[in-house]
Order: C-alpha cells, then sequence, then structure tokens
C-alpha cells in the first residue's frame, strides 16, 4: 500500500510544500505592511499633551468616528510643552494640551489660534469655568478648559487620620521623619508651603513673604524622605515608603486607590491648589477643522466623563452635564471625587474661597523659585 | 618618522571617524552650547559667559560636584574590593570550564536592562520590603536602606560589580604565573604573594576596572534617583532639575563640560598610573 502522500501523484510533494509555505511566509510578513498601507490612509491628528490624553479610553471612540489617527507627542512640565514648540516647524501641533498658567505664554508668543466660543459647549460648564482666567484675552478665547483637579495632602491612611492631614502642618509631625515624599517641582510644593504660611493668592508674594516661604520650607527639610518623579511617587506611595506626599493630588492617589492601595488626598484647612488642563489649537496647525471638532469632543458630556475615568491620571470635569453623565454611567467614580450632584462637592470647596489657582511666581522670577529648590533639595 | 601608508590609514581612518562623528563633534557643539541664552524657552545662539558665571557661582553646584566625585570614588573603592576575592578565585581557583561558566555568569546580568533591576531593589530594599521581612523574623529592624545613600551605593554595584569582576579576570588571568611559584618557592605567605605580586602584576587591569566603575557611577542616573530617592541629588539628577527649569540647556551643557573634564582628568592619571614603570 503506497502513502498517499508521498507518491509522485500525491496531493503534497516536497516541492508544492515549499511554494505553499513560501507563499504563506511572505503572505504572513507582507500583511503588516498591507495593513500599515490602510492605516496610513487616514488622517494624524497630531497633539501635544501631557501623558494618557491620546491613549485609546480617550481618543479610540473619535478615532472610528473621524476615520483619524490621534498622534501623540507627550511631555512632562509646561516648561518642556513651550520648548517643543518652540524648537518646532509651526503647524507641527495640531492640539496643544496646556497646563492653565503656560496658557497666556502660549498665546503671548503666538502659538495658537484664536477660538469661536460659539464652537464649545462652554454654557454646560459651570459659570465659575466659563471665563476661566488666562484663557481669554480682549475678550477673544485661546483655549477651552478640559478638566482640573486639586493638589493638597496626599497621605496613607493607615499612617495618618484624615483630621490629621486636614492641615499642612503635618508634613512636620514625627510620624512622618524621613517619610515624607516631594513629587520633584517647585511650583505645586512652593504654593503649598505659601498655603501653611498664609499667604493669598499663594503665588503672589512680596520680598518679606518669599523669605518667609524660604524658612518655612527649609524647616520641613529633615522630614524628606525623598524627591520623586512621576513613576517614583506612585511606586514609594503604593510600597507605603512615603507615608505622605506634599505637591500632588487624586491624579496620582486617585489611581492608586482605584487599584487597592490605601492613600488618598484631602484638601487642607489652610486651603488647596487647583491645576487646570486646556486644549488650543496651535498655530498653523495642519487640521484646524479635525482639532476643534476632537475639542468639540472632550468637551461633550461623553468625553468628559471619559476625561474623568482616564486610565493614566483621573480628573474632575467642568461640565454639568457631564458630572450629570457621570454620575448615571459611573456613579462610584463620582462619588469617588466628590462630583456628586445634590449634596455638598467640589464646587462647594471653591466656592468657599478654599482653592487657589496654581500659577507662576508674580513678584519672583520662576528661576528664583528654581534656583531655591535646587538649594532646598541639596540641603 | 614613520611612514604613512594607505594600508595603515585604512584600519585607523574608521576609528578617527568615529571619534569626529561621535566625540569631537557633539563636544564642540556642547561647549559652544554652553555661550547660547535662552529667551521665552527657546535656545539662541550667542558667545554669552552668564551660563558659566551662574553655575560655578552657585555654591549648590560645587556642593553636589563634590559630593558626585565621592560617591563615584568611594563606589570604585568599595566595588574593587567586593570584587576581587570573587575575580582571584575565578582566575586562580576555578578549572577552565568552571572559568568559562563563572564568566557567563558575570555577563547574565547584562540581559536585564539596569532601570528593571533598579526598580526590582526597591521591593528588596523599602521598610516594608523582603530584607526587613526577614530581619523581622530574627527580631532585628525594620532598617531604612531606600532612598539613602546605601541605596545609592547598591544601584552602584548593581551597574557595575559584574563588569569589574569581568576586568579583574581578564587582568588576573595575565599574571605570570612563574612569579607567583617563585614566590611561593623564596617562602612568600599566600596573603603577602597576593599584595606583593598579583596585585602590582594586574595593577592595569585592576585600575582599569576602576576606572571603568569611577566612570559608570560618576554620570549614573538611575541609581542615585531610584534607591537614593534623589536627595541628596548628583550632578545627572542636577542636569534633569536644570533642564527641566526653564529649558536651561546652556546650564545643563556646563555641567555636562565639567563632567566630561573630571573623567577625562581622572582616566588620564589611572591609565597614567596604570602604566607607570616601577622605579
Amino acid at each position: 500500500m503506497s502513502n498517499p502522500s508521498s507518491g509522485p501523484g500525491s496531493l503534497v510533494t516536497r516541492r508544492r510544500f515549499l511554494h505553499g509555505s513560501m507563499v504563506a511566509v511572505s503572505g504572513t510578513l507582507s500583511a503588516p505592511y498591507v495593513m500599515r498601507r490602510a492605516s496610513a490612509a487616514t488622517t494624524e491628528l497630531t497633539m501635544l499633551a501631557w501623558y494618557g490624553h491620546a491613549e485609546p479610553d480617550i481618543v479610540a471612540e473619535f478615532e472610528e468616528q473621524h476615520d483619524v489617527t490621534v498622534k501623540p507627542k507627550y511631555y512632562s512640565g509646561g516648561d518642556n510643552m513651550l520648548a517643543l514648540i518652540a524648537q518646532s516647524p509651526p503647524g507641527t501641533y495640531d492640539l496643544i494640551l496646556s497646563d492653565a498658567e503656560y496658557v497666556q505664554q502660549l498665546n503671548a508668543a503666538g502659538y495658537v489660534e484664536e477660538l469661536d466660543p460659539g464652537d464649545y459647549p462652554l454654557d454646560d460648564y459651570y459659570p465659575e469655568f466659563q471665563q476661566f482666567p488666562g484663557h481669554w484675552k480682549d475678550g477673544k478665547l485661546f483655549s477651552v478648559m478640559a478638566r482640573f483637579g486639586f493638589l493638597g495632602v496626599a497621605y496613607n491612611t493607615e499612617a495618618l487620620t484624615e483630621e490629621e492631614a486636614r492641615s499642612y502642618q503635618v508634613y512636620w509631625s514625627p510620624k512622618l521623619t524621613g517619610k515624607l515624599g516631594h513629587f520633584d517641582w517647585h511650583l505645586p510644593n512652593l504654593g503649598q508651603m505659601s498655603l501653611h504660611n498664609g499667604n493669598h493668592p499663594p503665588f503672589d508674594l512680596d520680598d518679606a513673604a518669599w523669605d518667609t516661604l524660604r524658612e518655612t520650607t527649609l524647616t520641613l527639610r529633615p522630614q524628606v524622605g525623598g524627591f520623586f518623579d512621576y513613576g517614583g511617587t506612585f511606586a514609594s506611595l503604593q510600597n507605603g515608603q512615603m507615608l505622605a506626599f506634599c505637591g500632588i493630588g487624586d491624579w496620582i492617589t486617585g489611581v492608586l486607590q482605584k487599584e487597592g492601595a490605601a492613600v488618598r488626598t484631602v484638601v487642607p484647612e489652610e486651603g488647596g491648589l487647583q491645576w487646570t488642563e486646556s486644549f488650543s489649537i496651535g498655530k498653523g496647525a495642519r487640521h484646524p477643522e479635525l482639532a476643534r471638532q476632537f475639542i468639540q469632543y472632550i468637551t461633550s458630556p461623553e468625553g468628559q466623563v471619559k476625561s474623568a475615568n482616564m486610565a493614566a491620571y483621573p480628573a474632575l470635569i467642568p461640565s454639568q452635564k457631564g458630572w450629570e453623565l457621570l454620575n448615571a454611567e459611573t456613579p462610584e467614580e463620582a462619588q469617588r471625587q466628590g462630583m456628586v450632584l445634590g449634596q455638598r462637592n467640589v464646587m462647594d470647596d471653591i466656592r468657599d474661597g478654599r482653592i487657589h489657582f496654581r500659577a507662576l511666581p508674580v513678584q519672583q522670577t520662576l528661576e528664583d523659585w528654581n534656583d531655591f529648590w535646587s538649594d532646598y533639595k541639596s540641603g | 618618522m614613520k611612514k604613512v601608508t594607505i594600508f595603515g590609514l585604512s584600519f585607523s581612518l574608521p576609528l578617527l571617524l568615529w571619534q569626529l562623528l561621535f566625540f569631537a563633534f557633539p563636544l564642540f557643539f556642547l561647549v559652544a552650547l554652553s555661550f547660547w541664552v535662552v529667551e521665552n524657552y527657546r535656545m539662541v545662539p550667542d558667545f554669552d559667559g552668564v551660563n558659566w558665571t551662574k553655575m560655578f557661582g552657585r555654591d549648590v553646584f560645587w556642593d553636589t560636584y563634590l559630593r558626585t566625585l565621592a560617591l563615584a570614588a568611594g563606589a570604585s573603592v568599595l566595588v574593587s574590593i567586593l570584587a576581587f576575592p570573587c575575580s582571584y578565585g575565578i582566575a586562580f581557583k576555578l578549572s577552565a570550564n568552571l572559568r568559562r561558566l563563572a564568566i557567563f555568569l558575570m555577563i547574565i546580568p547584562f540581559f536585564t536592562s539596569y532601570l528593571v533591576r533598579v526598580y526590582s531593589w526597591q521591593i528588596f530594599l523599602s521598610d516594608n520590603g523582603i530584607f526587613n521581612a526577614a530581619f523581622g523574623l530574627l527580631g532585628m529592624g525594620p532598617y531604612t536602606m531606600l532612598n539613602t545613600d546605601f541605596g545609592t551605593m547598591v544601584g552602584y554595584l548593581t551597574l557595575c560589580l559584574p563588569l569589574v569582576v569581568l576586568l579583574q579576570v581578564f587582568g588576573l588571568m595575565f599574571v605570570d604565573r612563574t612569579l607567583i611559584e617563585a614566590a611561593h618557592n623564596l617562602r612568600c605567605g599566600r596573603l603577602r604573594t597576593v599584595f606583593l605580586v598579583v596585585i602590582p602584576s594586574a595593577r592595569v587591569g585592576l585600575v582599569i576596572a576602576a576606572l571603568f566603575c569611577f566612570i559608570l557611577t560618576f554620570g549614573d542616573f538611575v541609581g542615585p534617583l531610584y534607591l537614593g530617592g534623589g536627595k541628596p541629588p548628583t550632578l545627572s539628577i542636577m542636569i534633569t532639575d536644570t533642564t527641566k527649569a526653564g529649558q536651561q540647556w546652556p546650564r545643563a551643557a556646563v555641567i555636562a563640560i565639567v563632567m566630561i573634564a573630571t573623567l577625562l582628568v581622572v582616566a588620564f592619571s589611572a591609565i597614567g598610573y596604570a602604566y607607570r614603570k616601577r622605579a
């Protein structure tokens, strides 16, 4: 009995097998190129942003709706963002996400286009955010607020009580000696120290207040266990190496809290700081219409809910309709972040005057603040 | 005078081109950059010494410089001392097969990213980590190891120890065994032979190994930041701080040039010492 697969008349000969294999292999290898060509046909919307804003949980739906790929360039810090724009040809970035304190500088440098307020659902926003400082100049709109958050005392709930964390004074507690971490950026840290010293607004300091702020901050140095970047801050809070953190907020503890870590952030009695992120359209953008549609998407109630739940770091949202949808879709996150309607919520903290916008130093230069921060770190 | 031939040039030119492209030109650019100024977050070509006077006029710069120098020098000594017994054992006590295996084992750590290895050390060194859990079973501790100079040193050891062992092994393997036999025949004790015969004979390898350790640790960013907690900062951390604040790349260039100059001085001194003829 002959083997049907090996005889001269068999269906599979060695040559045929080799030929078939080669076709299959070359077909498999070429598939990504075919697919790449197909995907290259879609438009690319470039975005300069903090990490997370162009990840699938945020942009996938927009990409599908508009047959577009959002191509991010992530930065870390406002200075870094300004430098990236300054060193790129005009039109490199269609969309620019900026911290509020840098919007004025973007505008002054002519890096962003004027926006038509009628294009965006600003009427859905809480009144406090409809005319956000720095976003408007001479009645013209240049940036649309997308999300915000508070910075306060971030702490390990197994080491400190909420009552203790309700004051910046807790940073000097013997419980925190060697266990207090700093997020390594002078602005939020010194802003908190300024609030502790009773300066309102915290970034507009005369010489005497600035001297006192430096003295106060230096007394904190023996408490400090380390200065950390984004990853180090996460790790040291998660593994309990640091029991409290200065200069951060729910944008970090919220991520850890959702993963089950015993950490949270509270706004102390002396007040908290607000960070704010806003979208602008880059000057000479290649796809201004798409950029406009993206801002509409992210400021819509659906986009706002995505933003509040962003995997990279959660945030508060300025849209009242966004709040309503958030309470309907993810009530647990609305509760966790204090965005529940019909009861005391984060808007009351703002209305009580407990929240101050994070800003650039008014009477000193950024360099003065940074130099002091270097000295403090080295101390 | 030796005649330059095409044959000779064909061998030396690639190295020369490489050095020009990836060392001389970037270094020249770095020096030029240190005289530029920053206006509105944009670097503007200039010839202004303000960055040099600014950096050299700050106590924090010199404190950080001396600290980094001391940490790197300390690491070079410590790593060399810790590596030597291991290298000695591999070079003199193991069979050829076991020596090959040991050398292979020393190469394996380089298969994994240094950053990953440093992050995994955090699990061991943290207050609630594996080491303190073990100490706790013995009724000891907890000891603070993470975010200290000890942590930084662990990072440096992770970075350098396998390399230093390898370089020391290669240095020791070329020691003339007849010298050791002669020492023993002249009734020189084992320890005395190590100090009077083995170490002087392997001086080049041992010094080069320590030099590599110094070079790597002097510029290391990962260990001091993730195991040392960035407090107090080293020069490499200071470079990142400087670039983060107002995009002061020209000032960061000043720090980088000082680091390169220091490394050149140390490297030439070490090599001069290593190849110095015995009096």
